[in-house]
């Protein structure tokens, strides 16, 4: 296996809510243009590593380290860091006052001090790719919800990051909007963006993974390729979990 | 009968009169009004913050203002602090001040009202893009604030014009003391002057009031899809 770079080191990562831990030692590597899928249970602390990773949460104590350096130290930048890791979550989260291209513009503009010119065709070929230049000019109510999810997509590549976190982006759309969202993720995968993903549609996660992680009480249980994970679990936690998405298999089996 | 009607609005001094008491009605709820919205964002800012004790003490003023009939402020501050203390206020001054003190309440809590009504994840959204608390409280958090809070300051400046008349319990000549004043002299000879003056002191009213609650209503549509 050729030595690829490491974009996200994680050591020994450990965060509690008060008296509750809730990330209990999470070590983790991220190599460039690998995407890492991250599953478990509700409540296990999917959300929280995520939020730990880009400085929304303070963490108790542990390393991160960004592209070998280390981003968990007292002076972190937090401002400059969160340029190079994005982040997209389960909420809708534009902001309503402003117009697709201006949610997309507000980072590049305001936050790396790019011209609005030299960002806006960048930001046209990104609506291009997820199909929807022609609504630049909408305001997010005028939007499904699958449509904003994928502005929220575009308005995190346009800052050029080096790693993208997807937090449940498919959890609060309904059904037939799943797909076009997951869609545009695994067209990003293909192209080699550096991705770390929660999800809970286990179809997609053995589709886009280069590598499953399965997290259990604020714990990694399970690391591995996603084939290896999902034909053939080792943990009795990891089996039980993936049994609750396992009507159809059973169906199947007994109809074929 | 419109001898009567320019009789009591126009004859001698009657309509000058007036139009000096509806500008000191306006300059009072125009000063009152302003003060309130420049000291109302601040306050309405320290409430929403995570501080329990400011929080706690401007509700408890909030709470206290809201309670309090205005003509007792209006009453207390002019009357009864200038015989029971040295201190002397002018009946302008006390108006300004009092419509201020109510101003200043309601604004802070629209303020507050307005500022945690905005989501919690806007300014995580805001944090993960790289943005600074500063540029997340302009750019994001304060134009949607705004765009709420229009309406109810639109409703209050409404509500603090129509409220001015109580200065007159405190010997202001605003509007409607000018009135009454017509009302008493003309009101001897014709007993319809008091229709006419105080009709037209309300078409005035309605004539200020009702375009600004247009307004309201028209902003009020207009952001309530955002
Ligand atoms: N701000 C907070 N304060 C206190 N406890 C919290 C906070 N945020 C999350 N928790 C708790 O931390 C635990 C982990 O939450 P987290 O959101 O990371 O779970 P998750 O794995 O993302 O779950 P889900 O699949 O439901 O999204 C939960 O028990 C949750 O109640
Ligand atoms: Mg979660």
């Amino acid at each position: 296996m050729p030595e690829s770079q490491m974009v996200l080191e994680i050591r020994n990562l450990v965060k509690s809510y008060g008296e509750r831990l809730i990330l209990n030692g999470i070590s983790l590597d991220i190599h460039e243009a690998e995407v890492l899928v991250v599953i478990g249970p509700s409540g296990c602390g999917k959300s929280t590593l995520l939020r730990c990773l880009n400085g929304l949460e303070p963490i108790n104590s542990g390393d991160i380290y960004l592209d070998g350096g280390l981003i968990t130290g007292p002076d972190t930048d937090w401002c400059e860091i969160r340029q190079k890791i994005g982040m997209v979550f389960q909420s809708y989260e534009l902001f309503p006052h402003l117009t697709v291209i201006d949610n997309i513009l507000l980072g590049p503009t305001k936050v790396q001090k790019r011209k609005r010119a030299d960002v806006i065709p960048e930001a046209n070929n990104w609506l291009e790719r997820v199909g929807l230049l022609d609504r630049a000019d909408a305001y997010p109510r005028q939007l499904s919800g699958g449509q904003k999810q994928r502005v929220a997509i575009v308005r995190a590549l346009t800052m050029q990051p080096k790693v993208m976190l997807f937090d449940e982006v498919t959890a609060s759309l309904d059904p037939e909007m799943v797909r076009e969202v997951l869609d545009v993720m695994l067209e990003l995968a293909t192209q080699g963006l550096t991705m770390v993903i929660v999800t809970h549609e286990m179809g997609f996660a053995r589709a886009v993974a280069d590598k499953v992680i399965f997290m259990d009480k604020g714990v990694i249980v399970e690391s591995a390729g996603p084939e290896e994970f999902f034909d053939h679990p080792q943990s009795e936690r990891a089996k039980r979990f993936l049994n609750i998405f396992e009507f159809t298999g059973i169906h199947r089996v007994a109809a074929g | 009968m419109l001898d009567s009607v320019h009789n009591a609005l126009f004859a001698g001094e009657n309509f000058r009169r007036l139009m000096e008491g509806l500008g000191l009605t306006l300059w009072i709820s125009f000063l009152s009004v302003v003060l309130s919205i420049a000291l109302g964002i601040p306050a309405g800012l320290l409430m929403s913050s995570k501080n329990k004790f400011l929080r706690g003490f401007f509700r408890l003023y909030l709470e206290f203002i809201r309670v309090m009939p205005i003509l007792v402020l209006l009453f207390f501050f002019y009357y009864t602090l200038s015989r029971y203390s040295a201190i002397n206020l002018s009946p302008f001054f006390v108006s300004v001040m009092v419509f201020t003190m109510w101003g200043v309440a309601e604004m802070a809590d629209l303020v507050r009202a307005a500022v945690t009504s905005i989501p919690a994840h806007q300014r995580e959204s805001g944090r993960a893009l790289g943005l600074s608390e500063l540029q997340i409280n302009f750019l994001i958090i304060l134009p949607q604030a705004i765009r709420r809070l229009l309406p109810g300051v639109i409703n209050l400046t409404t509500r603090m014009i129509k409220t001015t008349p109580f200065v007159f319990f405190i010997n202001m000549v605003d509007l409607f003391k000018v009135g009454q004043q017509i009302v008493e002299v003309s009101g001897m000879r014709d007993r319809m002057a008091s229709v006419w003056v105080y009709g037209f002191i309300f078409i005035l009213f309605f004539v200020i009031c009702y375009p600004i609650s247009l307004f309201s209503r028209y902003l009020e549509n207009k952001y309530q899809s955002a």
